[in-house]
């Protein structure tokens, strides 16, 4: 196995509020390889974007007490100085939004605020830098860009300022890219274009890919690995053909069956989970995900579940025995599919 | 376009029964001026253009299109919150274009709407019990000692607990604040709802929870609903038919299941195929059609049929010069392409 390329270890973000701790994560271990697309999955508040935050160092000590290792080609970021982090930020990793309206600044020209990531990081002239900039606009599809890189946000759509974005994130030939919610403010059609340019650009300058979303559907068709997270902890990992043909998690199965499928052919129900989710100041004991189960047993109440791997892959947090899980899935979840 | 093609394009044809909702011809342009103080008209903004519906009783009609299509404007010209630039609505059989007043107020009553963002559409400084009953207050259809039971029994029906009464908006959820918004609609007695993007600013699964209310309360209080979204899956698992609206006008109109399987025109076939299907074979079976740029503006629509510009089988100078009509295809199919997708052009669902 190749060495990789991110390697977080039991990793802890606890944030003090006036009403107690919020253990947004809690206890988070993965590994990302070179040239990988890693999915991450969870409702609202179940910690996965806090996680790649703290991995981008954007949530640091001073707001969080954080606890474990975030290891960067070997190197602990959560050790490194504020003003190292900042070069490896941007050049080495770097993030797109959710909201691509709120993350441009509306004051300077589309153009401007890519050069200004170049120039951050390299030395280069103002002139050459815009260069590049227009350049990265092509490359992101956006047309004719000499025209559009003197222009403003706001003369945009939602989904070339998406582009822009992905280009200023990948200017600077990062190796690892974090996708926060890519598409979800975006129109389907829009959305396959800005999935299918990720694809795209991935393979061209080689870099690793998170994409972190509450929609299954979106990662399906684009991602090798998937980690589902609830309340602060990842409950499965596999490969994408273990999470959708055998999933092992009560909560993967829910997912799965809140989606609208556009190739059911009847007008069956969707099988939501119950409830909503918990709060993270008070999170249920033993397993999270007990007091929304419909497996949940005596010991699930108590004992906090192990992320166990069955094969040495896929791995689960449930208490479940693999055959009951195996039976479950079969006789009561796929055939409602 | 002739009267029996509209007649086609409104309604599927074994359906005899009277309309709730008929709207002939509908259009809505907003104005664009310039100039401060001499505000002098310079063009429009061309956002619903000459659209035929009916809404049947007990029936779903889903609205789909990307934005800026025009299918939130068109809901709000149907609920009468925007006046029709041309085009009449129909509610109950009775003209409500011009209605005004007393008596626009007493039709309205009828017809309620559930918006998308369950942040905005609720007032932070009014207690959800009051927000609830906002409807009683205003058409005082309940004796003012009769509200708080009424609210609370609402509350019950779409799964909130009746003793949040007085609690405000801030300390519920997306998911328990659109379940504020629908109670609100409910409290009139409703025969329509329109559903402006209800689930779009929700989390999948609680998105499926709200869904499975909106069908489980259309059961027990035969509820119309005109529903409005840009997922098309969760559109096609509402809607009893569903309508594809690009840049102001319906390009296609199917029930659910033949438009998944036999979309003809080739924007619903660049809709579906954009849907991302949480299957990694089944994707991969699937042809895609990725369409090109955005929707051009609504103030200078292309000429011809809207959709050549970014059609892949658009063929000049007929698309470019000819509008397309609506035209049946199959049974309560109709669309408007001169060169329609041919039989399951999108998703081969024969090998799987």
């Amino acid at each position: 196995m190749p060495e990789p390329l991110l390697e977080v270890r039991d990793l802890k973000v606890h944030f003090p509020t006036e009403d107690g701790l919020v253990k947004a994560v809690d206890g988070v271990s993965f590994t990302l390889q070179p040239g990988e697309t890693l999915g991450v999955v969870g409702e609202s508040g179940s910690g996965k974007s806090v996680t790649f935050l703290t991995v981008m160092g954007l949530v640091t000590t001073d707001q969080a007490v954080i606890e474990g290792e975030v290891l960067f080609r070997g190197q602990d970021l959560l050790k490194l100085p504020k003003d190292e982090m900042r070069n490896i930020r941007g050049s080495k990793i770097s993030m797109i939004f959710q909201d691509p309206m709120t993350s441009l600044h509306p004051f300077y020209k589309v153009g401007y605020q890519i050069a200004e990531a170049i120039r951050t990081h390299q030395q280069v002239s103002k002139h050459e830098a815009h260069d590049q900039a227009v350049e990265m606009l092509r490359k992101v599809g956006i047309p004719k860009p000499e025209e559009r890189a003197s222009q403003y946000p706001h003369e945009f759509s939602g989904g070339m300022r998406q582009r822009a974005m992905i280009g200023m994130a990948l200017s600077l030939n990062p190796d690892m890219l974090v996708a926060d919610e890519p598409t979800t403010a975006l129109d389907v059609t829009v959305q396959a274009q800005i999935l299918d340019l990720i694809d795209r650009l991935k393979a061209e300058f080689n870099a690793s890919v998170v994409v972190i979303t509450h929609d299954l559907g979106v990662v399906a068709e684009h991602c090798d690995d998937i980690q589902v997270m609830y309340a602060g902890k990842i409950v499965e990992f596999g490969n994408r053909r273990d999470i959708y043909y055998g999933p092992h998690h009560p909560y993967t199965w829910g997912l799965l069956g809140s989606i609208s499928r556009l190739d059911s052919t009847s007008k069956e129900r969707l099988q939501p989970i119950k409830g909503l989710p918990p709060s993270l100041i008070f999170v249920p004991p033993g397993c999270a995900f007990h007091p929304r189960c419909p497996y949940a047993f005596d010991r699930c109440r108590t004992d906090v579940p192990e992320l166990l791997p069955v094969d040495g892959h896929h791995a689960s947090a449930c208490h479940l025995s693999l055959a009951d899980k195996e039976r479950i899935f079969q006789e009561e979840v796929m055939v409602r599919r | 376009m002739s009267v029996e093609a509209t007649q086609r394009a409104a309604a599927p044809l074994w359906e005899t029964r009277e309309p709730l909702v008929r709207l002939r011809g509908v259009k809505k342009y907003f104005p664009i001026t310039r100039g401060i103080i001499f505000q002098k008209r310079v063009g429009n903004v061309h956002a619903v253009d000459g659209v035929d519906l009916d809404v049947f009783p007990g029936e779903t009609v889903g609205l789909v299109g990307e934005t800026g299509c025009g299918k939130s404007t068109l809901a709000r010209v149907t609920m009468r919150l925007y006046d029709a630039t041309d085009g009449t609505i129909e509610f109950e059989g009775e003209d409500i274009t011009n209605l005004s007043g007393r008596a626009l107020r007493e039709r309205r009553r009828h017809m309620q709407m559930i918006f998308q963002d369950p942040f905005a559409s609720l007032n932070p400084r009014k207690t959800v019990g009051s927000i609830i009953g906002a409807p009683y207050r205003l058409h005082g259809t309940v004796p003012r000692n009769r509200v708080k039971p009424e609210v609370q029994h609402l509350m019950e029906l779409v799964g909130l607990n009746p003793e949040h009464y007085n609690r405000y908006p801030h300390e519920f959820s997306g998911g328990q604040r659109q379940r504020i918004g629908v109670a609100r609609s409910l409290a009139l007695h409703p025969k329509l709802i329109v559903c402006d993007e209800p689930v779009s600013a929700l989390d999948v699964s609680i998105q499926a929870q709200i869904l499975n209310l909106l069908e489980d309360l259309q059961e027990e209080f035969n509820l119309t609903y005109l529903f409005i979204a840009h997922d098309l899956s969760v559109v096609k698992h509402v809607s009893d038919r569903v309508a594809v609206m690009y840049l102001g006008k319906i390009v296609e109109m199917a029930p659910g299941d033949t438009l998944y399987k036999n979309p003809k025109h080739p924007y619903t076939g660049a809709l579906l195929s954009a849907v991302p299907i949480p299957d990694p074979d089944l994707a991969e079976h699937k042809r895609r059609i990725i369409l090109e740029g955005d929707v051009p503006s609504p103030i200078d629509p292309p000429s011809g049929c809207r959709f050549h510009p970014r059609c892949p089988n658009a063929q000049l100078p007929r698309c470019k010069d000819e509008e397309p009509v609506l035209r049946p295809f199959h049974p309560g199919q109709i669309a408007a392409c001169h060169y329609p997708l041919e039989d399951r052009a999108v998703i081969d669902t024969g090998s799987s």
